[in-house]
């Protein structure tokens, strides 16, 4: 399934390449991409890991980028 | 804005410190002037310096934060308090214009895709109700006012209006719109007020599909942009390896003193953010994908923007892409009846059939058709039929059916396609029907050629009409007698006879040439507005019916390409530059500050210019 997100406050591209790469390799993620002008987050990925995949991608962004908040869109 | 405005008196405030510091340098002891410099450090960058600290907690080493608190904490460890405050200050004022410069192009994209409706006027039990558009079901009414946005895909039940399409086609001429018309979400209503039914919900409707395609375009990445990513992936950490080395060894083999080649390696920690490309370049791509949109060409992925730029064949469907796909009578030539009776014996015989030429027969009569005096009828695919018409045997098809009838014909050379009347055993002459070129075909095809590129035309039609076509339209090559399996074969061939690097677009109406689409580098499909067939199976949607789009979309690639080398060789250029300098201590630290920040703000400012770009027949 493909969930959408929105990674509100995010303002350095780097950041956002490496949020990218990390959240494609959480187990499940079958690929992640973020389109920085957008601030959006698109995460395809397994049904039935999904929960755990949007924990992980969240811990991931706090770690990367303790000022952005992801969000639900 | 307050926390920008924050940041401004923060950085005037350490400006204005570091200027008095270095005033006072000479005059005050160096812990007075120490003290005055660190303060402005504090103004200028303390968070950066706890970001970096809070960031290495994370275990995130090697940020921007970090480097950029490095080169100035060594710059303090070496004595150089000014530059030191001048880094940070130089650094934070960059990365306000390149907040300022992001947010500009972030609200122009916005602006760009300006079609997501914001509520929708429900019309129940007597009431209008302004609702969010997610939450309208199928089947509600809604209330369109002059100047609104038609919020959800509908079909009008009550008002006559126009409605401009623009957003959503690029194309300035307004649509009517009357009962029964279909109206899609994004369009504007311009002066009457309709009520109409909705047909989808929200997130299946025009605008939320066009929106959701473009903004997800940029998953599809580009070469260029793997090649930033991977290229950022590295040059980071060497940077900073070469940094190290160059604070350590120069000055271990004698070449000089610590401080020197410290001041050095610092100057290449500023410039070893990669940021100039990792921003500018996928938003040129972008730009260039929402450029193309709002001229009603939606590319679906960046891949297919830089594809489309090195595009060295176009294969195109005839029918329905280069002609309007509709049949018209264009000729009569009736022998001993008049043109009326021979119409009317076409129209009857054929009353049955759905086949378009029989469309286009009944309407060239205009008149109503009772079937109850059609019988018998008989219909040979590929051929055309017989039936009884008032009791009179009448046969309406193509020369071999007439031939097959006994009937000799004259063999006759015409561009569309003859259909031959035959009633009670006496040839009574021939209809011609055909098809129309689109106003723009024959200027597509003149734009695609100068600029090089190779035009081939499929059609299943005859030989005779598919090379008039193809002559008139001026293409260079056309196939035809192709069945659709014939289509994907030849497509096969011209992939297998283009250079290894050029790349096949195939354009094509959509719907009954999916596999072709899915066969060629690049397909197109024409048309695509409200056709969600033909959005799901290409790669590039063309939304009006115009082939000129396709050498404007090749335009807008070519362009977008140009700027993101222009971005890649001018970023890569200048901070080389720079690292070579302050390898050898001619660059100072802020030099290296602009090769950084300064690089971002000008890659970006160069990338929106993808944005704006202006069609040149516009």
């Amino acid at each position: 399934m493909t969930k959408s997100f929105r990674l509100a406050g995010l303002c350095c591209a780097n950041c956002a390449s490496k949020i990218e790469r990390a959240v494609s390799k959480v187990d499940g993620v079958s690929s992640a991409s973020i389109n920085f002008m957008t601030t959006k987050m698109i995460i395809e990925g397994e049904e039935s890991k999904f929960s755990d995949i949007v924990k992980e991608a969240e811990r991931i962004v706090k770690k990367i980028e303790p000022d952005v908040v992801l969000k639900r869109a | 804005m307050s926390g920008e405005k924050k940041r401004i008196i923060k950085l005037v405030l350490a400006l204005v410190l570091l200027v008095a510091g270095a005033l006072l340098q000479d005059v005050v002891i160096k812990p007075v002037s120490v003290a005055i410099f660190i303060a402005a450090l504090a103004f200028a960058g303390l968070d950066i310096i706890l970001r970096a600290v809070r960031n290495i907690a994370n275990g995130q080493v090697f940020d921007e934060n970090f480097l950029m608190s490095i080169a100035t904490i060594g710059a303090f460890a070496i004595g150089e308090y000014p530059e030191g405050v001048a880094v940070m200050l130089f650094y934070q004022v960059g990365e306000l214009f390149q907040n300022r410069a992001v947010n500009k192009s972030r609200k122009s994209i916005a602006d760009l895709m300006d079609i997501r409706p914001d509520y929708a006027n429900v019309y129940k039990d007597g009431v209008i109700e302004k609702a969010d558009p997610y939450d309208v079901a199928v089947g509600d009414l809604i209330v369109v006012n002059p100047g609104e946005k038609v919020p959800l895909d509908a079909v009008v039940e009550e008002g006559v209006s126009t409605l401009d399409t623009s957003a959503l086609t690029g194309e300035s001429m307004p649509r009517n719109a009357s009962p029964g018309d279909v109206i899609l979400s994004g369009c504007i209503n311009i002066n009457g007020r309709l009520v109409a039914k909705t047909l989808k919900e929200f997130g299946e409707s025009t605008a939320s599909k066009i929106l959701d395609l473009v903004e997800n375009a940029s998953s599809k990445k580009s070469n260029s942009e793997n090649f930033i990513t991977k290229f950022a992936r590295y040059y980071t950490p060497s940077v900073v390896i070469v940094a190290a080395l160059l604070a350590v060894i120069p000055p271990l083999l004698g070449a000089g003193a610590f401080s020197v080649w410290i001041y050095r390696a610092l100057t290449f920690l500023v410039i070893s953010c990669p940021c100039a490309l990792v921003i500018s370049v996928p938003l040129s791509f972008f730009g260039g994908i929402g450029a193309a949109s709002k001229r009603g060409i939606l590319i679906k992925g960046s891949n297919y923007l830089e594809a489309l730029a090195k595009t060295e064949v176009v294969a195109m469907d005839k029918t329905g892409t280069l002609t309007k796909g509709v049949f018209n009578v264009q000729k009569t030539n009736p022998q001993g009846i008049s043109d009326e009776e021979l119409l009317r014996l076409a129209a009857y015989a054929e009353s049955a059939s759905s086949h378009p030429i029989s469309i286009s027969l009944k309407k060239a009569y205009g008149k109503p058709i009772d079937p109850a005096r059609v019988s018998n009828i008989t219909e040979t695919a590929g051929q055309g039929v017989i039936a009884d018409v008032d009791g009179v045997e009448v046969a309406a098809g193509n020369a071999k059916l007439i031939k097959s009838l006994g009937i000799d014909l004259p063999s006759e050379e015409v561009t569309g396609t003859l259909v031959h009347v035959v009633s009670d055993k006496k040839y009574r002459g021939s209809v011609l029907i055909s098809d129309e070129i689109k106003a723009d075909a024959k200027k597509a095809v003149a734009d695609l050629k100068a600029v090089g590129i190779k035009t081939v035309m499929l059609t299943g039609d005859a030989k005779s009409i598919g090379e008039k076509v193809a002559a008139q339209l001026g293409v260079d090559e056309a196939l035809s007698e192709l069945l659709p399996d014939g289509k994907v074969e030849k497509v096969e061939e011209l992939l297998r006879n283009k250079s290894a690097s050029g790349k096949l677009a195939f354009v094509g109406d959509g719907i009954n040439d999916a596999p072709v689409l899915a066969r060629a580098d690049i397909g197109i499909a024409m048309g695509g507005l409200g056709s969600d067939a033909a959005i799901e199976a290409a790669d590039i949607v063309v939304m009006t019916d115009e082939p000129s789009k396709l050498p404007e979309a090749i335009k807008i690639s070519k362009k977008t390409l140009e700027i993101v080398k222009q971005n890649i060789v001018f970023a890569l250029g200048v901070k080389l530059f720079v690292l070579v300098l302050g390898a050898l201590g001619y660059a100072p630290m802020w030099a290296a500050v602009f090769a950084d920040v300064g690089v971002s703000v000008l890659a970006i400012l160069n990338a929106m210019r993808v944005l704006n770009y202006k069609s040149a027949n516009a």
